[in-house]
């Protein structure tokens, strides 16, 4: 039972077969003969989808190994542009619960490039104050070189205001960019409506193969380079193009803006089903995030994110995925070892709270079954997770060094 | 039965969670993750937790077809190994951490976690046996390999822990069989050096480890009579049996060369005096515990044959040994060597053994030549 897919969502068959027919193909779309013209074909084919399912014009895509990439070209990107036409611009004014990619992008820009990061305050459902935003844009726009908020959370699923951070720092002519990675695919998303100046998107979110995803960049917007080489994607990203990634990429993407409604509303459902089968099956647990009963767009369709009271997250997927369903703690890993997340310490828990998290995330392939099969292995998983973290405190086994001399 | 195989990244647990495996059990391999900065890579033998050493403990998982898992106890670690070895140097002991560990960490925080989350037993790569008799109670012995035997560093299991405890490599003839097995089952680990030294001190420099972290503050040198001979720049710096860099400014009356007796931190004093008073001939340990039940002289309080060990990779020594109450009513395990010996010093685990089996452990509380007494020195 597969209850991760914001890890990861498994390849959808559209996008398997262009992928599987383009791998046996070969061609590079850089050539100019009738290989290459081939190839680029297949790219330009796939620019053009992909651009129609995130609301933007085909030269507004850069193809990037995924998205990751994407974010660091942004920021990057956007910062050295902007610094290197006005050095006071320095500030970055960013959200705490970004994504490690954009988060330790920032914090590299402090260490390395003299960048002062802002971290604007977050409610306790993870969204960013407007109010600090134009406080702190406000105080002196002259020296903000960007701003950066996600469009939807990876761990907790709440959705952010982008339209009003991008109404905010407009009139200032500050450009913005949006890790869109959870949200393209789950959520109507337009990159000409939103009036973003960069937004990053991931193929493997969405049904595509790993190692594709695309920066989307404005038409007007300037952007340095970080990686330099044959020129190709408007000489901002240069490097061989993956015909087969892109053209599989094109095909999840269209595939998953086709259905969206439809099936946003069908895991809508059946996340509310997963939230009252997991609070009736452990009433301890703490629903994070922004709730969303009525579907009103404050949290991604397919996120349920819990806090278990007294366990440890990495007991409780352990105990899942013993009893064969697959979950998350949510935060990411440094060789292994888990951390309280900084999404859920930014939302204001505590480190205690915070180790106990667990994120349930649907997708393409989730069915009833998958719920079920979680809301029957939680309980008992949930009572020994406790008795585990218990363990991790107060000791019960008595030995030499707990005598009382 | 379900097993937790403890995996450091190296040769010997890979071999024993192997070994858990053919045998029939449910294994699942897990890397303790102990340092709050796991981002480094190993040099040599030294170093623990690094990334490396947990991506080799995750391919052997891999190879052997088992769950893997990394478990956080870091914090546990900093406070029940790494600030006991501070706490016991800054009061003129010499503690041994593995020890430590063993006892708090991996039979204690581990096995509990391990227990709660319905596991029978913790799997590790230790060299030792645990043997089990008619009615189900449980012993420690040494492993068949006295050149690698681990007990020592075992001894501190209690019977509770012992009945959770399980180690394969106990009868394997010596560790270049375990080699041999690991590269047969294709184990990348099968030639990574053996780890050494202390793990949380990385370049191996204890003592400018422990500078950094204990106040050093000038006080007296006295001889066993308690004269001053000399002035130090920190008690903490010196060790028990030490000759060299004393810097006494005279000679001793018989002209001979002086060694540090003992550390006195509380008065911030180092004792010197002869070597013929370094012979000790009677320890007082504390924190007393025994490998599964104690032996029947032990509740009666009467003197009973053994061998003592005082560290790792010393030799066992004949003594007698009793407990006895001190003047406040607490336990304390009496040993009076056959011979006397040197290099003991407060803090050191000493280990009895009858045979191959372990009876116990105390920690050294005081060690000394009964041709002095220490009250001498006030």
């Amino acid at each position: 039972m597969y209850l991760d897919h914001a890890a990861t969502t498994p390849i959808s068959a559209q996008a398997l077969a262009a992928l599987t027919h383009e791998l046996s193909r070969s061609g590079n779309p850089s050539s100019l003969h009738g290989s290459g013209r081939r190839a680029r074909r297949v790219v330009e084919d796939a620019r053009e989808s992909i651009a129609a399912a995130a609301g933007a014009h085909p030269s507004e895509v850069i193809f990037t190994s995924g998205g990751t990439e994407a974010d660091n070209l942004a920021v990057k990107g956007l910062y050295w542009a902007r610094r290197d036409e006005d050095p006071q611009r320095r500030r970055i004014l960013c959200s705490p619960v970004e994504h490690h990619a954009v988060l330790d992008t920032v914090e590299w820009l402090e260490r390395h490039e003299g960048a002062e990061a802002v971290w604007l305050p977050v409610d306790e459902f993870g969204v960013v104050s407007l109010d600090a935003l134009r406080r702190e844009i406000e105080a002196d726009p002259d020296a903000v070189a960007l701003v950066t908020v996600m469009w939807a959370n990876n761990e907790v699923g709440t959705v952010q205001p982008v339209a009003e951070i991008v109404a905010a720092a407009k009139p200032h002519g500050i450009p913005v960019h949006s890790d869109a990675v959870q949200a393209f695919g789950q959520l109507p998303v337009s990159f000409a409506e939103s009036g973003l100046d960069t937004m990053a998107i991931s193929g493997h979110k969405i049904g595509g193969p790993v190692g594709i995803g695309a920066l989307l960049v404005g038409r007007a917007v300037k952007l340095t380079p970080v990686q330099h080489g044959g020129g190709q994607e408007r000489d901002i990203r240069s490097g061989t193009l993956d015909t087969p990634a892109i053209a599989a990429f094109a095909a999840a993407a269209e595939e998953v803006t086709g259905g969206l409604a439809e099936e946003a509303a069908r895991l809508g459902t059946l996340r509310e089903k997963l939230i009252a089968g997991v609070v009736g099956a452990v009433p301890e647990a703490v629903l994070r995030g922004a709730p969303d009963p009525q579907f009103e767009g404050k949290r991604l369709p397919g996120n349920a994110h819990f806090t278990f009271p007294g366990c440890e997250g990495d007991s409780l997927l352990f105990l899942l995925d013993l009893a064969g369903v697959e979950s998350s703690t949510g935060s990411a890993c440094t060789a292994g070892v888990p951390r309280p997340s900084h999404v859920l310490l930014a939302m204001g828990l505590g480190e205690e709270e915070a180790r106990g998290a667990q994120r349930f995330t649907l997708g393409h392939t989730s069915t009833d079954a998958d719920v079920d099969a979680l809301v029957a292995a939680l309980p008992e998983a949930y009572a020994r997770a406790r008795k585990a973290g218990m363990a991790g405190h107060i000791s019960s086994i008595q030995t030499a060094g707990t005598q009382p001399w | 039965m379900k097993v937790l195989a403890a995996m450091s990244g190296g040769v010997d647990s890979a071999v024993a969670a192997a070994r858990a495996v053919e045998a029939g059990h449910d294994v699942v391999g897990v890397h303790l993750a102990l340092s709050r900065m796991p981002g480094t890579l190993r040099t040599g033998s030294r170093g623990c937790c690094t990334i490396e050493d947990s991506r080799d403990a995750w391919r052997a998982c891999d190879i052997l077809g088992i769950p893997y898992y990394v478990w956080d106890f870091s914090e546990r670690f900093k406070e029940d190994v790494v600030d006991d070895f501070i706490a016991e140097y800054a009061a003129g002991r010499t503690p041994n951490p593995c020890m430590r560990c063993n006892e708090r960490i991996k039979f204690a925080a581990l096995l509990e976690k391990a227990l709660a989350l319905g596991f029978d037993a913790v799997c590790t790569g230790h060299y030792a046996k645990v043997i089990e008799d008619e009615h189900g109670n449980r012993e420690l012995h040494r492993a068949a390999d006295w050149a690698k035997d681990q007990s020592y560093v075992l001894g501190v299991l209690t019977h509770e822990q012992l009945k959770h405890s399980m180690f394969p490599l106990a009868d394997t003839p010596s560790k270049a069989e375990v080699r041999a097995e690991a590269a047969r089952r294709g184990l990348s680990v099968a030639n990574k050096p053996d780890s050494h030294d202390i793990c949380f001190i990385s370049d191996g420099d204890t003592r400018g480890w422990l500078a950094e972290k204990i106040e050093m503050e000038p006080g007296q040198i006295v001889d066993q009579t308690g004269s001053v001979v000399g002035e130090h720049e920190g008690a903490n710096a010196f060790t028990v049996g030490q000759r060299r860099g004393l810097k006494l400014g005279r000679p001793a009356a018989d002209g001979k060369p002086r060694f540090v007796l003992e550390i006195r931190p509380k008065e911030n004093k180092v004792v010197v005096g002869p070597e013929a008073l370094l012979a000790v001939d009677q320890m007082r340990g504390i924190k007393v515990s025994w490998a599964g039940l104690p032996i029947a002289e032990v509740a009666a309080q009467a003197e009973f044959d053994c061998m003592v060990q005082v560290r790792a990779h010393g030799d066992p020594v004949p003594a007698r040994a009793r407990m006895e109450a001190d003047d406040d009513g607490r336990q304390q395990l009496v040993v009076t060597l056959v011979d006397p010996m040197r290099g003991v010093a407060p803090g050191q685990t000493m280990v009895l053994y009858q045979g191959t089996r372990v009876l116990g452990q105390a920690t050294i509380d005081s060690a000394r030549s009964l041709s002095w007494d220490p009250a001498q020195v006030s």
